[in-house]
């Protein structure tokens, strides 16, 4: 049996970067609405998040990781033409990766400092992600329109991830909080709304391949199907927040990955829109295969210590580290 | 501007980005163990004394981590960036090992820690024991990874090329390469003496804010005692290691010793400044056929000099500077650490002042002995297969110059950060 390595591979590394945007996605979330809480607030918030957000982050470079060994020709490419916002975004990671231990070591107006660039940090990456994500989608060209678009996407994907982030807070805290992250969750909805209406109408206007691929009678009826559920989950989301406990943080998760589901659509079989196949992009079979190999060892392992390790920080978060 | 500065520019800035790097892994591997111990000791004794120890210990490390985390992000994104060139050249060999990394340490470690850090009431003694081996485990494995593929770039074996395309042909070889064994342990060992003076230095820091602090007394000497066992094993392993690389890489030890020319009897430069212009030594103090003795075990055997690899031979200044400043600051903790060994029963301030003072100086001898074995490969980035030259990227040198003052920037703050809260976490002390 002969495997189709670039496909899996192209598979893997989907489910790698959907899983850190939904992952990092709520930590990140979390850490733009501190300015929106109360110092003790921020306290439960950052609990909420502490044991995972490490974890959270090595779905990037696992994402990232399979750009670089599968798809080495186009992780060049892509990284390259957006060098100075990922250049943006990793400093936005390093600071509010620091800022998590900082904020609570350091002292009198440094904690003050820190507790800032948490919450720039966290905005920063976000930002630049979205900003990435744009410019990805509109196969990297040059153009006021294209800049603008970019700029959109990062402000919807801000939205995004505060969406994930306040529907998480609804799940692990109580309260005055969490009536406030009901509140955050709607303001979420509403730039997710913005945001994928946005990306809805610009991909296939700034894209040949990708208006065709949707606009094609009668297979558009069946996407149409992508939309429908997206508008089904947003408006459960809306429904559940302030009902439910874990409603809204499924919805938002499931908007997450219809959403994705679409662009993935959008971009197969390509890996750089209308340039590059992700066949074309592939490494030498012989790295894939053992790859791959590595992956079906380690991947059960992975998910059992991740379950485990949610199961063992499950219920309400509380403030004060290293209880 | 030509090629050559961006060249130089996309080298400098990989440079940082791995010197910053390393800092962290160098004193988390070794940190990691070192949190088994206390944790074991505590579950043992059940002391509060082990435990506050055990607290103190593992915000130092989680702080580490964090940085060693974001810093090894970035690094993930340059390998493309900065060098398409050797993705496209050795990807077929360096992504899996890259791969094996983050699949079976990172992973692993991230998510241990969070147990480790904040489930202690959350989970049995036992289970959060286990957590604290598999992060230290983890960090480990990230070593063994990791080097296997830097040692590969330094002695490669096991490629072979299909169709134009150099993929593995023994991944056995191509992991256990020559050079890998005495890199690993010279590594594993550099972390040993890392954390180790880390823990002594910043104990000896409380000691003289507060005499007599209990806790602070325990781990001074432990670090002390760990050191004094681990620097005369460096010292050893640290020259298995030079003669590997006499026999796999002789331009590298021809730099390091600063041998120009191909001779018998060849003497041991203590000190001189290599001139390139001139291809000599000026200003030399040498011991007379020692440098023979030393790596052939033989006061009359020839050493290949630096005329045998014109003009493919590294920067000799650096390369020589560099080991020096290694070897030098080695010694310096052999001595201190088998010196303290005499005050076991109460240390006078002289020496909580020396230990205080060599807080960090497992940074320096890390980051020294990178530069000697990363220089002295040049101008290969994979010996006899990529040339330095050919990996760099099209990136324009205004971003790279942009970013590259970002990076410094940011990299400033968090250092300065990370030593201020470091010294400030050890002046309080240990608390249950």
């Amino acid at each position: 049996m002969s495997l189709d390595l670039p496909l899996i591979f192209g598979v893997l590394m989907g489910a790698a970067i959907l899983a850190y945007v939904v992952l990092d996605g709520y930590d990140l979330g979390v850490g733009m609405l501190m300015p929106a809480a109360t110092p003790s607030e921020q306290d439960v918030m950052v609990a909420s998040i502490g044991p995972f957000w490490d974890a959270n982050e090595t779905w990037l470079v696992l994402g990232v990781g399979i750009l670089l060994i599968a798809f080495p020709a186009a992780h060049g490419y892509i990284l390259g033409s957006l060098y100075l916002p990922v250049a943006a975004m990793l400093t936005g990671l390093m600071l509010r990766g620091v800022a998590f231990e900082l904020r609570v070591k350091a002292l009198g107006w440094h904690a003050e400092l820190w507790n800032w660039l948490f919450w720039a940090g966290s905005f920063l990456a976000s930002f630049a992600q979205g900003y990435m994500l744009g410019r990805y989608l509109t196969a990297f060209q040059a153009g006021w329109g294209y800049t603008l678009f970019a700029l959109l996407t990062g402000a919807a994907l801000c939205g995004g991830y505060v969406l994930m982030g306040a529907t998480w807070l609804i799940l692990r805290t109580e309260g005055e909080l969490q009536m406030k992250a009901v509140a955050w969750t709607r303001w979420g909805l509403l730039w997710v709304a913005l945001g994928i209406a946005l990306v809805s109408v610009a991909t296939p206007l700034a894209s040949e391949v990708v208006r065709q691929k949707w606009f094609d009678f009668p297979r558009t009826l069946a996407l149409m199907l992508l939309p429908l559920a997206t508008a089904a989950a947003w408006f459960w989301v809306w429904r559940s927040a302030g009902r439910s406990e874990w409603k809204p943080f499924a919805g938002a998760v499931a908007i997450f990955v219809l959403a994705f589901a679409g662009l993935a659509y959008s971009v197969f079989p390509y890996v750089v829109i209308g340039w590059l196949t992700l066949r074309e992009a592939a490494a030498h079979p012989s790295a894939l295969k053992v790859v791959l190999a590595g992956v079906a060892l380690v991947l059960p392992f992975l998910v059992a210590y991740t379950v485990f390790a949610y199961r063992v920080f499950r219920g309400k978060a509380r403030a004060g580290l290293y209880g | 501007m030509d090629a050559g500065d961006a060249l130089l520019l996309a080298r400098a800035q990989f440079g940082l980005n791995i010197a910053f790097h390393i800092l962290f892994p160098a004193i988390s591997i070794a940190l990691g163990w070192y949190l088994v111990w206390f944790r074991l000791k505590y579950a043992r004794t059940q002391e509060a004394e082990w435990l506050a120890t055990y607290k103190l210990w593992v915000k130092v490390f989680a702080l580490t981590f964090a940085m060693g985390v974001v810093s090894g992000i970035t690094m993930s994104f340059q390998f493309g960036t900065n060098w398409p060139g050797y993705m496209g050249k050795v990807g077929n060999i360096a992504g899996p090992l890259l791969g094996a990394e983050v699949l079976m340490a990172f992973f692993l470690e991230a998510t241990f820690l969070g147990v480790m850090l904040f489930g202690m009431n959350r989970v049995s003694s036992r289970v959060h024991l286990f957590s604290s081996v598999m992060v230290a485990v983890g960090t480990t494995i990230s070593a063994f990874w990791i080097l296997a593929l830097n040692s590969w770039m330094h002695t490669p074996v096991g490629q072979v090329m299909d169709g134009g395309v150099l993929i593995a042909g023994d991944w056995a070889k191509v992991i256990f390469n020559p050079s890998f064994p005495y890199r690993l342990m010279h590594m594993l060992l550099a972390s040993g003496l890392t954390a180790s003076f880390l823990i002594a230095g910043l104990s000896a820091w409380r000691l003289l804010k507060a005499p007599g602090d209990a806790g602070a007394t325990k781990t001074l000497r432990l670090g002390a005692l760990v050191a004094a066992v681990l620097a005369p094993l460096q010292i050893f392993v640290g020259d298995l290691h030079g003669l590997n690389t006499l026999e796999h890489e002789p331009a590298k030890i021809a730099a390091m010793e600063a041998i120009w020319k191909t001779e018998k009897s060849v003497p041991l430069v203590l000190f001189a400044v290599p001139n390139e212009e001139t291809k000599r030594n000026d200003f030399a103090i040498e011991v007379p056929k020692m440098a023979s003795f030393i790596l052939r075990h033989d006061l009359d055997a020839e050493l290949k000099g630096l005329d045998a690899f014109a003009p493919d031979h590294p920067p000799v200044a650096p390369v020589f500077f560099a080991f020096r400043a290694m070897v030098g600051m080695g010694v310096l903790m052999l001595a201190l650490s088998w010196g303290s060994l005499f005050f076991r029963k109460r240390e006078p301030r002289w020496l909580l002042w020396a230990f205080a003072g060599m807080t960090f100086s497992g940074w320096f001898a890390t980051l020294c002995g990178w530069l000697v074995t990363e220089i002295g490969r040049q101008p290969w980035l994979v010996t006899g297969i990529l040339r330095t030259a050919d990996a760099a990227g099209r990136v324009p040198e205004a971003a790279l110059g942009a970013s590259f003052a970002g990076y410094l920037l940011v990299y400033g703050v968090m250092l300065l950060a990370y030593i201020v809260v470091l010294t400030h976490m050890a002046s309080e002390g240990a608390k249950a």
